[in-house]
């Protein structure tokens, strides 16, 4: 049994209810009361599945709820706007801040504009720029994570997608403002890397991070394509959020309604303005040289060996 | 207990000693084969005049898979050069089932530690640092202790204030590493920047197959970035793409020529070239590059 399957037993459940009567209401109560239990003890695929829900909150909807007259700024300078990266800039408790971040559609319609979050060289080079331009006006960025991963397409090889996800990496990590990410979906490989050289890291509760898709991970290591060992893989990926905090990976998770966070989660933007709030503060009162050396040492010590 | 557990750690260190002992000796004694095959056109060479040509093919100028330290053999003066952190030291961050057993078996099989060798060496007499890259390991993928390795040899080469070179070679990430492997990335590109801000040279020279993980991080970040001819580097592989598009590639995509054409390699050198054009860059970047 998956969370999927499940949600569908639910929706059906709820579907007979509007139709019954009084005793048999009851009884498709407690039927879906129990089956509601599965939300309990939710398996990292269910995870995953809860991670790339379309009823999730898309940047969109953060940008809305958490920050104040949003402007947003297009274009990399170089040659063109990368849809799949929205970013710009807005007062977050009167302060200015950049933000930045991946686009998922919520409609087939919205996903062909922004290519389903998966972003172009022209994409992270347009993060770049306005991160440099923070760090020229000194605000901090705050930057949301929601990727399956860097588009792999003809193009995006042409115009050097290794070198901007790579330019990124070592840029982010002499920004001299503060930089708080929060995954708030998939972060999927290197094009989630590419906005997350941060000095905080934040996970929602049922956001996944990892090298790259549970699938994908299934297919290259045991050449399964039929997706039967998908679920299986993302346990041995440990990509959920309380592993990741676990092992010291990520710094905080957000928690989430027990059925997932949705538009209407109000607590979970409250929270993340609390955590915002809260860590703004500190990582201002840090010298740049200071703020700079923490990034380093916290990447530094990642697997490490020597 | 403990006595028993200690004889049978002195019988397998033994048993792996005696084994690399007798590679060793085969290595030196006995050719591989009198004849190698070319994997491009296919013509049998004479073993020994293949290695004579730095493993290039004489008929097709293909430039064969050599293996770290026979790199460094050839960039450094007299071919001599200390290798740094060599611990065989394995490590399994997500306890991955078989993993440890793996890594185990390609030491002994490879006499590699790790994905990567880092040495210290003279090139025409200014110290250089340098890490290559070996696919017979893993395919050269990321793990831990590559990205540690490297970014401690980028660390050093900083505070010593020497120029760096790092030999790529990758099928891209670590799947056994997970997470792990992908924070590699981050950890040696944030170190290249300490590296770049104090002034320091640092040539990226992409050998084939350079992919990834690794494209997507040191491969692309170089001062100079140097490509072996007809080396692939490329971030999604080529079936990745294909079946996204639906579409078959062009011939040469992903070749080190064809990204020179996009703008993003420096230059194609011929191996044979490859030690006199460093020489001839590390000598306009003056001795501590």
């Amino acid at each position: 049994m998956s969370l999927s399957q499940v949600e569908k037993e639910i929706e059906k459940l709820q579907k007979e209810l509007l139709d019954c009567n009084q005793e048999r209401k009851k009884e498709i109560e407690s039927q879906i009361k129990k089956q509601e239990e599965y939300y309990q003890h939710l398996s990292p695929y269910d995870h995953v599945y809860l991670a790339r829900k379309s009823t999730r909150p898309n940047i969109k909807d953060y940008i809305n709820h958490l920050f104040d007259d949003f402007i947003e700024l297009h274009g990399d300078r170089l040659a063109k706007d990368d849809g799949s990266i929205v970013g710009g800039i807005g007062l977050f408790n009167q302060q200015p801040v950049t933000i930045i971040g991946h686009l998922k559609g919520k409609t087939l319609e919205d996903n062909l504009k922004c290519n389903f979050g998966m972003s172009s060289p022209e994409g992270y080079r347009k993060a770049m720029r306005l991160m440099k331009q923070a760090e020229k006006f000194k605000r901090p960025i705050i930057a949301f994570v929601d990727t399956p991963g860097a588009y792999p397409g003809m193009e995006a090889e042409m115009h050097g997608i290794g070198e901007a996800i790579a330019r990124n990496l070592l840029e982010m990590s002499l920004l001299k403002v503060p930089i708080i990410t929060i995954v708030i979906g998939e972060g999927g490989s290197g094009g989630a890397l590419a906005l997350s050289v941060s000095d905080r890291l934040v996970m929602l509760e049922n956001s996944v991070y990892s090298i790259l898709s549970p699938e994908g991970f299934a297919s290259i290591l045991w050449k399964d394509q039929e997706g039967k060992r998908v679920a299986e893989a993302a346990s041995l990926m440990k990509l959920t959020a309380k592993d990741l905090y676990e092992r010291h990976i990520i710094d905080h998770i957000i928690d989430e309604d027990l059925k997932g966070a949705t538009v209407e989660s109000y607590e979970v933007y409250r929270q993340i303005k609390e955590y915002l709030n809260t860590n703004l503060k500190e990582l201002q009162k840090l010298s740049t040289s200071q703020l700079i050396n923490k990034r380093y040492e916290k990447y530094r010590k990642i697997g490490q060996v020597f | 207990m403990m006595e028993q557990l200690f004889k049978e750690r002195k019988e397998k260190l033994h048993l792996f000693k005696s084994l690399r002992k007798k590679r060793e000796n085969e290595r030196k004694e006995v050719p591989e084969g009198l004849y190698t095959k070319c994997p491009k056109c296919k013509e049998l060479i004479l073993t020994s005049k293949l290695k004579k040509n730095m493993s290039v093919c004489p008929h097709c100028g293909n430039h064969l898979k050599i293996t770290a330290y026979e790199r460094l053999e050839m960039i450094y003066d007299q071919g001599k050069y200390k290798e740094l952190y060599k611990s065989t030291q394995r490590v399994n961050p997500l306890e991955f089932p078989g993993y440890d057993e793996k890594l185990e078996f390609l030491q002994q099989k490879t006499g590699l530690n790790e994905a990567v060798v880092v040495a210290s060496g003279k090139i025409n007499g200014t110290k250089v640092i340098t890490c290559v890259m070996d696919s017979r390991f893993l395919m050269g993928s990321m793990s831990s202790i590559v990205g540690d390795k490297i970014t401690k040899a980028i660390e050093h080469a900083t505070k010593r204030k020497y120029p760096l070179i790092i030999f790529t070679a990758s099928g891209g990430a670590r799947m056994q590493e997970g997470i792990y492997s992908l924070m590699q990335m981050t950890k040696t590109s944030s170190a290249l920047a300490r590296h770049h801000q104090a002034g320091l040279l640092y040539i990226s020279y992409i050998t084939h197959p350079t992919t990834g993980g690794v494209t997507a991080s040191f491969a692309s970040l170089g001062d100079i970035i140097i490509g072996e001819p007809q080396a692939l580097i490329g971030f999604a592989g080529r079936r990745v793409i294909e079946s996204t598009l639906k579409q078959k590639l062009p011939e040469n995509f992903q070749t080190t020529e064809f990204m020179e054409e996009q703008g993003f390699v420096d230059l194609i050198v011929k191996r044979q070239e490859m030690r006199s054009t460093l020489i001839r860059i590390l000598k306009m970047h003056g001795k501590g590059a």
